[in-house]
């Protein structure tokens, strides 16, 4: 640890040395309520608009408010980002700017620091009147002075009292501006993205908050012997950058769906925050039901009498749905459901990413619940899905789910601003007559897809019901019936899939090591890829968009490779762990599915550590999978 | 919904609908069920009101009363248990022009679903919600159901039901935005179609509790009061349930003025007697449905819109 005295004066300074670097990862971590993740949710919006690419992360702790000073409290944001794109959320960070030392000292035990990471810390703590606190403080940077990291004490709390008298609420806005000086950010798009984030209040806050910022600035530009530079590339197409929940929300309005029924649940509940705010002006209406399985049937009343509905969820309130999952199945009713996936089983790790929910949405009910189920894998996806997920579930008759995850809930990046089409708004209703003598399940023998009539249609009056039915929608508990309405179901899901793409794939078209993702780990694994194949490894990489029904020429893509390992954020077993055999080690989730669809043996490298896959650690498995294929123990 | 689709249907506004107009398939309840004559009545109702059947929607959960969307020729939702009240409220918050009835049983009303009966009293959405009450679990074989009378032997408590039973007139009484609490019985036809009259007008969640026997486990159960109309308090109000031809069998009259909660909660408490009418009705409460209504939004300006939200997030 090499602490650094700051200049006596302005005259006496050097100029600072500029670091160049292609990219960089920044964290901001706080108590919970001081503001961290506005901090740096501006530094990554205001980042990617000068045209770097980024990816951020939140670090949330489960607790509105744990107890001050604490390691699990960390509270913050993660901002990656670079010169050219950046599609995960990396490795270690690089630079920290921490509001107290128990929160750093969170991080470094976590192992989220580069060992020549750059600190800033608050040292306000160094001098509290506060005993127990001062003695923390002492013990917490002997332990860190074993590091190598370079800690730089800021007066983050004396500096903040010259404006605010709560330094609790201006130190997010001091750090922004530490951020700005360290790396050039424009402090006019600095002092814009601040009034969005604070639009509802009032001219004085805003006012309040630029001049802290501006601080920040000032006192790094005294105090501080380096700057960074990460080259920004104007981007020179129109984009658009926000987080994957927002995205849900804005994918829901250009997929022109009217209703969203939603009970609370993290992560899931800012999607619909969103919508609150702006869904009614589009003639919509977010409906907070009393409960998760209300809100499904609610959406699914909605459903049934006219444009598809949705619901937004997480896997405990999606363990809820499912009865009523079944019941939009063998009725046929159209429902888009978005489970945004946390840790689980049960209430589990709620702020933290997982991919646990995947045979839980495709196999969750009792019975033979045939659906569609597509998991987005950027940011980008999350909005284009929604429109994707409706038209489906309209033209198939059928309940499409999509598997979203913490990390693309909060994750923050840049794409393409999307062109609109009025084709992906769902069309106006019609409620001409029905055909004469059309029944409610006119079943195409071949494709099982039929018409659906909605209330208001004169001539088409039935009863839709979740007792077994005929054509008719006839109660009818026949062997015979009771086969063809469940093939009619499930051939549906056959039809979809001709429709689908091979996926491509990332890398050479053979070799000796495939990896098979899904959903938010796009990014890290396609990077690792990367770094593998700089190494010589033969190693390339599929991801599925559509886990239910699978994309076709899986079986065959997968014959091309001397081995195919999925790489997922769930459980398995560890080859060579007591007592686990081959016979009895339980896989991760999506390589069940696909030893299953292709009778292929695919392995898994799965963890569940409650963050993101990195990058680094993917690597290191692709290259353990590619030494035991040539023989040597890794 | 969209104006002009229903426009071709102006000629047919001419149409007149008889019963035969509203008949579904063949009821299959057990005969001397209660359930036919609120099949009966409600069919009754539907020709009196000329509801066009296409505009009209039966939602029900599970139970032998669920079935009873099937038995008519309307638009019906033969749902989950305990799960109608959801499915009624999307229908009718995405299509408020649509007429919407719900039918439940005690378990599926009182038991498993009784979290969304508590929120469609107090969401107060214009539906008529039908609680056909015979005080058991039919369709199950003869289980205890919250509104089992303590000490009635089932197969679940063969010993007899331990507990007194819930009340739905009081829970739904002491619910915050309650609007209108009906009570009514099979046995007495005429009451019962002018109470489902009465619920079907109400601008708001019109909540009608319907006493009903099972042919097949609770035969006793009202025997004595369907003997006797002395048993039976009507509740009467030139506000209220009006049936004039009841005037004669029924002479045990109670003047209850419907707009005072304060009496038919005290009504409702007292178990001493049965009593028919209207105990709550309250026009002037808060409406979820009117309070939810988006404007009309067409494609083009739903695309302005999404590219004026795109511009605040734009790089």
């Amino acid at each position: 640890m090499t602490a650094v005295a700051a200049p006596a004066s302005p005259e006496l300074r050097i100029a600072p040395t500029v670091l160049n670097r292609a990219e960089h990862t920044i964290e901001i971590v706080s108590d919970a309520g001081e503001g961290a993740q506005k901090c740096g949710q501006i530094f990554g919006a205001v980042s990617a608009k000068m045209g770097n690419g980024v990816w951020t992360v939140e670090i949330i702790p489960a607790e509105i408010q744990p107890p001050p000073r604490t390691a699990e409290g960390a509270s913050g944001n993660r901002v990656r980002f670079g010169t050219g794109p950046v599609t995960n959320g990396g490795d270690e960070t690089n630079l920290v700017i921490a509001f107290n030392e128990q929160v750093l000292l969170g991080r470094h035990r976590l192992g989220a620091l580069a060992s020549d990471a750059i600190v800033l810390l608050e040292n306000s703590w160094a001098t509290s009147s506060n005993p127990d606190i001062r003695s923390a403080w002492d013990k917490t940077l002997a332990e860190l002075s074993t590091t190598s990291y370079r800690i730089i004490e800021v007066p983050m709390e004396q500096q903040c009292l010259t404006i605010d008298e709560n330094p609790r609420k201006g130190k997010n806005m001091f750090a922004l501006g530490l951020l700005a000086y360290i790396y050039d950010r424009s402090l006019e798009r600095i002092d814009e993205q601040i009034a969005y984030a604070f639009r509802k209040k009032s001219e004085e806050v805003y006012n309040r908050n630029v001049a802290l910022m501006r601080l920040g600035v000032e006192w790094a530009a005294a105090n501080l012997d380096f700057r960074i530079e990460v080259p920004t590339h104007p981007p020179t197409e129109a984009l658009v950058v926000m987080n994957g929940n927002e995205a849900l929300g804005m994918g829901a309005l250009a997929s022109g769906m009217e209703l969203c029924a939603m009970y609370p649940i993290t992560p899931a509940t800012s999607v619909s925050h969103y919508l609150a705010e702006v869904f009614s002006k589009f003639g919509g209406i977010l409906h907070q039901a009393e409960d998760e399985i209300a809100a499904v049937g609610v959406a699914i009343g909605a459903s049934y009498s006219g444009k598809v509905a949705f619901t937004i969820t997480s896997g405990p309130g999606f363990a809820l749905k499912t009865e009523f999952i079944g019941l939009a199945v063998i009725t046929e009713t159209p429902l888009v459901i978005i489970d945004v996936q946390r840790g689980g089983p049960s209430t589990g790790l709620p702020t933290k990413v997982e991919q646990s929910d995947l045979l839980a949405a495709l196999f969750a009910e009792p019975g033979d619940a045939p659906r569609v189920v597509i998991a987005p894998a950027t940011i980008e996806e999350c909005f284009h899905v929604v429109v994707t997920a409706r038209q489906i579930a309209e033209t198939f008759r059928t309940v499409v789910i999509i598997l979203s995850d913490a990390n693309l809930s909060t994750g923050v990046q840049p794409f393409p601003r999307p062109q609109l089409k009025k084709e992906w708004l769902a069309p106006e209703l019609d409620l001409a007559p029905v055909k004469q003598g059309q029944r409610p399940y006119e079943w195409d023998a071949r494709t099982g897809t039929s018409p659906r009539s909605i209330p208001g249609q004169p001539g088409g009056m039935f009863t839709v019901t979740g007792l077994s039915h005929d054509e008719g929608s006839k109660v009818a508990y026949g062997a015979g019936v009771h086969q063809r309405a469940t093939t009619m179901r499930s051939r549906k899901l056959a039809v979809l899939q001709q429709t689908l793409l091979r996926p491509a794939i990332n890398g050479d078209q053979d070799g000796d090591l495939l990896v098979v993702g899904w959903g938010s780990t796009k990014g890290a694994i396609e990077e690792a890829v990367e770094r593998a194949r700089a190494e010589g490894i033969r190693a390339s990489s599929v991801h599925l968009t559509f886990l239910s029904p699978l994309q076709p020429g899986l079986k065959e893509i997968f014959s091309r490779f001397r081995k195919v390992m999925t790489v997922e954020i769930n459980y398995s077993d560890q080859p060579g762990d007591p007592f686990i055999t081959e016979e009895n080690r339980r896989r991760g989730q999506l390589a069940m599915l696909l030893r299953a669809q292709t009778l292929c043996d695919v392995d898994c490298w799965t963890r569940v550590p409650g963050e993101p896959l990195r990058p680094g650690f993917i690597h290191q498995a692709i290259r353990d999978a590619a030494l035991t294929l040539t023989g040597a123990r890794p | 919904m969209t104006q002009c689709a229903i426009l071709p249907m102006l000629d047919d506004d001419e149409r007149e609908f008889a019963l035969g107009d509203y008949e579904g398939a063949v009821a299959r309840w057990c005969p001397g069920c209660g359930d036919h004559s609120v099949l009966t009545a409600v069919e009754k109702l539907l020709v009196a009101e000329q509801l066009k059947p296409e505009q009209t929607v039966f939602v029900s959960g599970i139970g032998c009363s669920s079935r009873f969307p099937h038995y008519l020729k309307t638009y019906g939702f033969h749902g989950l248990h305990g799960r109608a009240l959801p499915v009624a409220t999307g229908v009718k918050l995405h299509r408020p022009d649509l007429d919407v009835f719900v039918v439940m049983g005690d378990g599926d009303c009182c038991s498993i679903g009784a979290a969304h009966w508590i929120h469609a009293i107090r969401y107060n959405i214009h539906m008529v919600a039908m609680l056909l009450d015979n005080s058991i679990y039919g369709l199950t074989k003869k289980q205890t159901s919250p509104t089992t009378p303590q000490g009635f032997k089932t197969n679940t408590q063969p010993f007899g039901s331990f507990l007194p039973p819930l009340n739905p007139l009081t829970t739904t009484l002491g619910t915050t935005n309650v609007s209108f609490v009906a009570q009514t019985a099979e046995w007495v036809p005429a009451h019962l179609y002018a109470t489902l009259r009465a619920a079907y007008r109400h601008q708001g969640f019109s909540f009608v509790r319907i006493l009903q026997r099972c042919p097949m486990y609770t035969q006793g159960m009202y025997e004595a009061a369907v003997r006797d109309p002395g048993m039976i308090e009507l509740l009467v109000h030139d506000d209220g349930v009006v049936a004039p031809e009841l005037d004669k069998i029924y002479r045990n009259r109670a003047t209850h003025d419907p707009s005072d909660l304060d009496s038919a909660r005290r009504l409702a408490e007292d178990s001493t007697r049965i009593r028919l009418g209207l105990f709550y009705r309250n026009e002037s409460r808060a409406r979820y449905d009117l309070l939810r209504k988006p404007p009309k939004v067409t494609s083009s300006e739903r695309i302005a819109l999404l590219n004026q939200e795109l511009d605040h997030y734009a790089v």
